[in-house]
């Protein structure tokens, strides 16, 4: 298990690879696809991203005693970031993006290039990850975007994920789909032959 | 149905959709644990299924939602005859609403077309009734709860494929199922199940997809074909390496359920139902008066 605490420096993020288990240790901002678009049109962020990170996420929080407690905190899928997220990385010096499902080509050389990792957080496990999340801190564009959409600052401490695509142009989700492509094709020819 | 009938009946209902947002049914988590087991450990595979292992019973302790997304709610029932469906229907929709203000459920609503979230989780199409009446005189309840990230892995072929080289028969079958488990890789927050429907319209054909999903996963398939296509595209799909969340590993499907439906002479659907390893599914026999007699899962 490897130790990542916030603010990140681009060279710990360069040691990660592909397959690392992780626990994040620190402050994390939540965002999804109402900030991203926001952000990609030029807007600036209430606070700076630079060597932190962006989590795919649309939270349920209620207030209780006039202060915000998190009911749910598991990821969302990340893939509808896809068009947006290479320009974020860039333009806030983002470190890491962790939502789930993993992205595309233009994230992963975004992460090579700026040296930024994406982070798998276990999708639908949302009690976990809402464990670890000790502290909502503050809240960003709440009358904006609304409850799941606005920019949550969260106090985590031992936040799993698992590195799927790191600094170096890896992507495990591209790995595992080129293998299982190969597999299926296979098993298609089994199934076929078996016909006959 | 009489107030204190109604009030009878809400409670049993917001019980039944609490239990199955908060607790999986035993059938599932048996296979979660085999899955578990089977990983090598120090992979992300077992890290991954370990994680899911601990929410399971975290979220059964804190009597909180499993997932996040409490997905769409489709409710299947059978009532005797007697009963008033319409008023039965009433208790339901009002049983959702509370489940959502008690936080069982998300508010996971949204009209298509202005996107305004009725904050409620009742609007057109959601809850997704489906009531039956029976000769018996007691009802059967069950609940699933199926999230949006699996839902969208959901595929329906019509053969011949040629993209996959399906035909209209249990060859093309089998090829229509895993290549969906292909496509889904971990994006449907596997190790999934998959409920299939063979034939049907359309409609009736993703239906019967999600009613084959009410199967409990140790049941075995009454029609030896349809079973044979179970354990044997099961036992495949699980060659292909997609493992949890599409980390790697052994464990990418934990069953199918499938189900044939008659069809058109022109028209050959395989329709795929992709579930979660999240599978809430509850379920409880209630007595005509209402009382929770007997939990199904």
């Amino acid at each position: 298990m490897i130790r990542l605490d916030v603010p990140f420096t681009e060279e710990k993020i360069r040691s990660l690879k592909v397959g690392d288990m992780v626990e994040i240790h620190g402050t994390i901002f939540t965002g999804r696809d109402s900030v991203h678009k926001w952000l990609y049109e030029g807007n600036q962020p209430p606070v700076s991203l630079k060597d932190g990170m962006i989590y795919h996420c649309g939270p349920v929080l209620i207030k209780e005693k006039g202060k915000w407690v998190v009911k749910a905190a598991g990821p969302t899928t990340s893939i509808r970031e896809e068009p947006y997220q290479a320009t974020i990385i860039e333009q806030h010096q983002l470190r890491a993006v962790i939502g789930k499902g993993g992205m595309g080509e233009k994230t992963r050389q975004a992460c090579q290039k700026h040296g930024c990792v994406y982070l798998h957080a276990i999708g639908g496990a949302a009690q976990v990850l809402a464990e670890s999340i000790k502290e909502v801190e503050n809240v960003y564009e709440y009358d904006r975007f609304g409850s799941p959409e606005a920019i949550w600052q969260f106090r985590v401490e031992g936040f799993p994920v698992v590195v799927t695509m790191d600094a170096h142009g890896n992507s495990l989700h591209k790995e595992v789909e080129a293998a299982s492509a190969v597999k299926v094709k296979e098993l298609f020819e089994q199934i076929t032959a078996a016909k006959q | 149905m009489n107030s204190a009938q109604q009030k009878k009946f809400l409670e049993a209902f917001i019980e039944i959709i609490r239990k199955t947002s908060c607790e999986l049914p035993k059938d599932v988590t048996d296979l979660l644990k085999k899955g578990l087991g089977d990983e090598e450990s120090g992979s992300n595979a077992k890290y991954a299924l370990e994680i899911v292992d601990k929410n399971i019973t975290l979220a059964k302790q804190k009597s909180q939602p499993i997932c996040q997304d409490t997905g769409s709610i489709l409710v299947y029932v059978h009532y005797p005859m007697r009963l008033d469906a319409e008023g039965l229907a009433k208790v339901i929709r009002k049983a959702v609403v509370t489940a959502t203000k008690k936080g069982y459920l998300r508010q996971n609503s949204v009209d298509s077309i202005t996107g305004k979230n009725s904050g409620t989780n009742v609007g057109p199409g959601s809850p997704a009734l489906h009531l039956e009446p029976w000769k018996k005189d007691y009802l059967d309840v069950r609940v699933i709860l199926k999230g949006g990230g699996c839902e969208n892995m959901g595929v329906q072929y019509s053969l011949p494929d040629s993209r996959i080289g399906a035909g209209r028969d249990i060859a093309g079958i089998k090829k229509c199922i895993l290549d969906a488990v292909h496509n889904a890789q971990g994006k449907g927050c596997g190790p999934g199940i998959l409920g299939v429907a063979i034939g049907g319209d359309r409609g009736s054909s993703y239906m019967e997809s999600k009613v084959q999903l009410l199967r409990k996963m140790t049941d075995k398939n009454p029609d030896p074909v349809l079973a044979e296509i179970e354990e044997s595209c099961t036992e495949a799909a699980n060659q292909l390496g997609i493992g949890p969340m599409g980390f790697g590993g052994k464990t990418t499907l934990m069953g199918i359920k499938a189900g044939a439906l008659n069809r058109l002479p022109a028209s050959y659907f395989v329709s795929v139902s992709y579930m979660c390893w999240a599978f809430r599914r509850q379920g409880a026999v209630l007595s005509g008066k209402g009382d929770i007699k007997k939990w199904l899962y």
